[in-house]
């Protein structure tokens, strides 16, 4: 609302002003006079080593710890002046593991929050199945489990379903995917950037994970010990331009391997490999990947979603292409990072992952050479730009020292 | 071959992922996975076994070869009063035991009372054990015979399970749980009511259980406040050296306290929560 460039947005700007946490009995503060301002519909992910106080900061904003000193306002309200309950009503807040309350089912636990501002229940309804529907879940298939009949993943969809409920424009998240496991947490993040991408939500996220505040965030805030803070700035910033050597340190030393969370799988150009459609004829396919030199097939249902990958050995055993199923076909997001495309090729047989769109329409495919070449092409690139800088440097530092040199 | 991989990194918003399916494989819950077999089978064999031994000892009362005494004794109408009146005597104090515990254990465990948990609980700690029958008398020496007097011994005796039970169940509660909710804006005490209770329902009703036992069996000794119940007949038979309706009327006592044992289970099964 706040962001005049962007009508989409309906999230809200959330101001620290010199806000301090000190606990009794503690000599230094946990927060030291942190000041910052978050931008409405953004990610910003706070990041830092354990105790630095990113949590604390965090909740300081919902006010599950109150600050020392200092203010917070959402939209330019300062947060005191609601009761403590109607400000958390207007904020999600999803926790690791979803934290859902096991003897509620997934469509109870969702409908907290709405039930609590008082809706009524068709509304209620709806909108739990809206969100299921949302965060990927089969609404009619998921709505009366509980919480224990759901893997971790998808009690964690839940959780984020609950945050999401009474639409609120501020969302905290505290180390959200942190007890899944690798695989399923690249998924939720994925899932979280499209649902952003609709939405346009204040999400503030506390991480542990470099790649994840990399990945996620639209800014990223590097705390120090008592929440002072080392960098606040883009992730493409940080990772070109660290402020000081904690930040160095804290990114790491691979930050040419941290440019694979950076680029998206859209960035590379895809390679058109032979597709063939279900049902038609198999020695016309297997034809036609001969004329390209392909030793397989991308198998395209009739709405053009890709359903196998096949060699043409597997075609030569029957008439015509077969059907396959697509929901078990591993398949690449155009918006996921090379990092994510590198593991589906290293667990695909092909050397390559089939890349699709939001729709699951089909694009093309991406091989490890396409990645390399584009790891390469950035390299380069920033290997120029430091020698111009360099370059840029040593002419000044003549023209500088040149003066004195002729006196 | 592409399409036996089980792990698909980014797929997003496709309403079955493998992660799925796994998870949609799994039928539903249901009593049996939520209840252990044993507990099925007591439920199941307690009831037959009190049966069959009531019918055994209508059979013996009918077939047995009795005095009067015995006969006046056992006779069947003072028989029932004696049972009614036990059964009153333990659910009268049951159902203040409950009234006084939970609240008591709830407010122990909320904000500076907390603090005051170990010597509340130390103070029902020794109250339990102090021989009953003690506290019975002395409870007549100061408040006289009687019924409620026999209520309050029953109450004190019954208190300490229920109490701990309530403690220690709400302290069990995932403390993540309790401030998930109190980050998404419910009251501290919508979170005690719809939170925290539910999920510490299973171990206060096993300390209800557990009271509810204590006091079916105590009630024996009210007899001798006046206060009846099944001690009558028992305390008859020893006083009269009847040993046929000393046995009888402790094999009526034990059978009482197997049937309120299983109706205590029942209750536990009845209230525990779903999904847990």
């Amino acid at each position: 609302m706040t962001t005049p460039q962007n009508h989409a947005v309906s999230g809200a700007e959330i101001t620290l002003d010199n806000v301090v946490k000190r606990y009794a009995g503690q000599r230094t503060s946990a927060v030291d006079s942190l000041s910052l301002t978050i931008p409405a519909g953004e990610i910003v992910m706070f990041i830092g080593p354990s105790g630095c106080g990113k949590t604390t900061s965090l909740k300081m904003i919902n006010r599950l710890i109150e600050p020392t000193s200092g203010s917070i306002s959402i939209n330019g309200e300062d947060i005191r002046t609601k009761s403590q309950d109607e400000l958390r009503r207007r904020i999600g807040y999803v926790i690791q593991g979803g934290s859902l309350f096991p003897h509620m089912t997934v469509a109870r636990n969702i409908a907290i929050v709405p039930k609590l501002l008082g809706w009524d229940k068709k509304r209620i309804a709806t909108r739990v199945d809206e969100l299921l529907d949302l965060v990927g879940l089969d609404p009619a298939r998921y709505r009366d489990r509980y919480p224990r009949e759901l893997s971790g993943g998808q009690q964690q969809r839940v959780g984020v379903a609950r945050g999401l409920a009474a639409d609120p424009p501020v969302i905290l998240m505290d180390e959200p995917f942190g007890a899944v496991d690798p695989i399923t947490r690249q998924r939720l993040q994925d899932e979280l950037l499209s649902i952003q991408r609709e939405l346009h939500k204040t999400i503030v996220m506390v991480t542990h994970d470099i790649d994840e505040a990399i990945k996620l965030g639209d800014r990223v805030l590097i705390l120090q010990d008592g929440a002072k803070v080392a960098q606040y700035d883009t992730p493409e910033a940080i990772l070109a331009a660290p402020a000081n050597d904690f930040v160095d340190d804290f990114v790491g030393s691979g930050s040419a391997l941290k440019q694979l969370t950076l680029a998206r799988v859209s960035d590379l150009e895809f390679t058109r490999r032979s597709t063939a459609k279900v049902g038609e004829s198999s020695t016309e396919a297997i034809a036609r990947a001969e004329q390209a030199g392909d030793a397989a097939v991308v198998v395209l249902d009739a709405r053009n979603r890709p359903v196998a990958w096949r060699f043409l050995r597997q075609l030569r055993r029957h008439d015509t292409i077969q059907e396959g199923d697509w929901e078990s076909l591993v398949t690449l997001d155009e918006r996921a990072t090379l990092n994510d495309a590198l593991d589906t090729m290293l667990t695909s047989g092909h050397g390559g992952a089939i890349v699709c769109d939001g729709r699951d329409q089909y694009l093309g495919v991406v091989d490890f050479d396409s990645v390399t070449g584009h790891m390469r092409a950035v390299e380069q690139e920033a290997a120029v730009h430091q020698e111009a800088a360099a370059r840029h440097n040593a002419v000044e530092d003549d023209g500088l020292t040149a003066p004195e040199a002729s006196v | 071959m592409s399409t036996t991989t089980p792990t698909s990194p980014t797929v997003p918003k496709t309403p079955d992922a493998p992660e799925a399916d796994r998870a949609g494989a799994r039928p539903r819950l249901r009593l049996r996975d939520r209840v252990e077999a044993e507990t099925i089978g007591l439920l199941l064999v307690l009831p037959v076994l009190v049966v069959v031994v009531f019918l055994g000892y209508v059979w013996w009362r009918q077939t047995a070869d009795l005095d009067s005494i015995e006969r006046s004794a056992l006779a069947w109408p003072a028989i029932r009063e004696q049972i009614v009146h036990h059964i009153e005597l333990t659910v009268v104090s049951s159902v203040i035991v409950v009234a006084v515990a939970v609240p008591l254990g709830i407010l122990l465990t909320r904000g500076p009372a907390r603090s005051f948990a170990p010597v509340v609980v130390g103070i029902a700690n020794a109250g339990q054990a102090a021989p009953s029958i003690g506290l019975v008398a002395l409870l007549a020496i100061w408040l006289g015979i009687g019924f409620w007097t026999a209520i309050l011994a029953l109450t004190l005796y019954g208190l300490l399970p229920v109490l701990r039970n309530t403690i220690t169940g709400l302290d069990g509660v995932d403390p993540t749980l309790v401030e998930a909710g109190r980050g998404i804006g419910m009251s501290a005490g919508a979170v005690l009511l719809r939170i925290e209770l539910p999920l510490a329902l299973p171990v206060i009703m096993a300390g209800i259980r557990t009271a509810l036992v204590l006091v079916v069996g105590t009630a024996a000794l009210v007899t001798f406040i006046g206060a009846g119940g099944l001690g009558d007949s028992l305390v008859a038979g020893i006083n009269l050296f009847r040993f046929k309706v000393m046995i009888a009327s402790a094999l009526l006592i034990a059978l009482l306290a197997l049937l309120v044992e299983w109706a205590g289970r029942v209750l536990e099964l009845v209230f525990r929560p779903k999904g847990i």
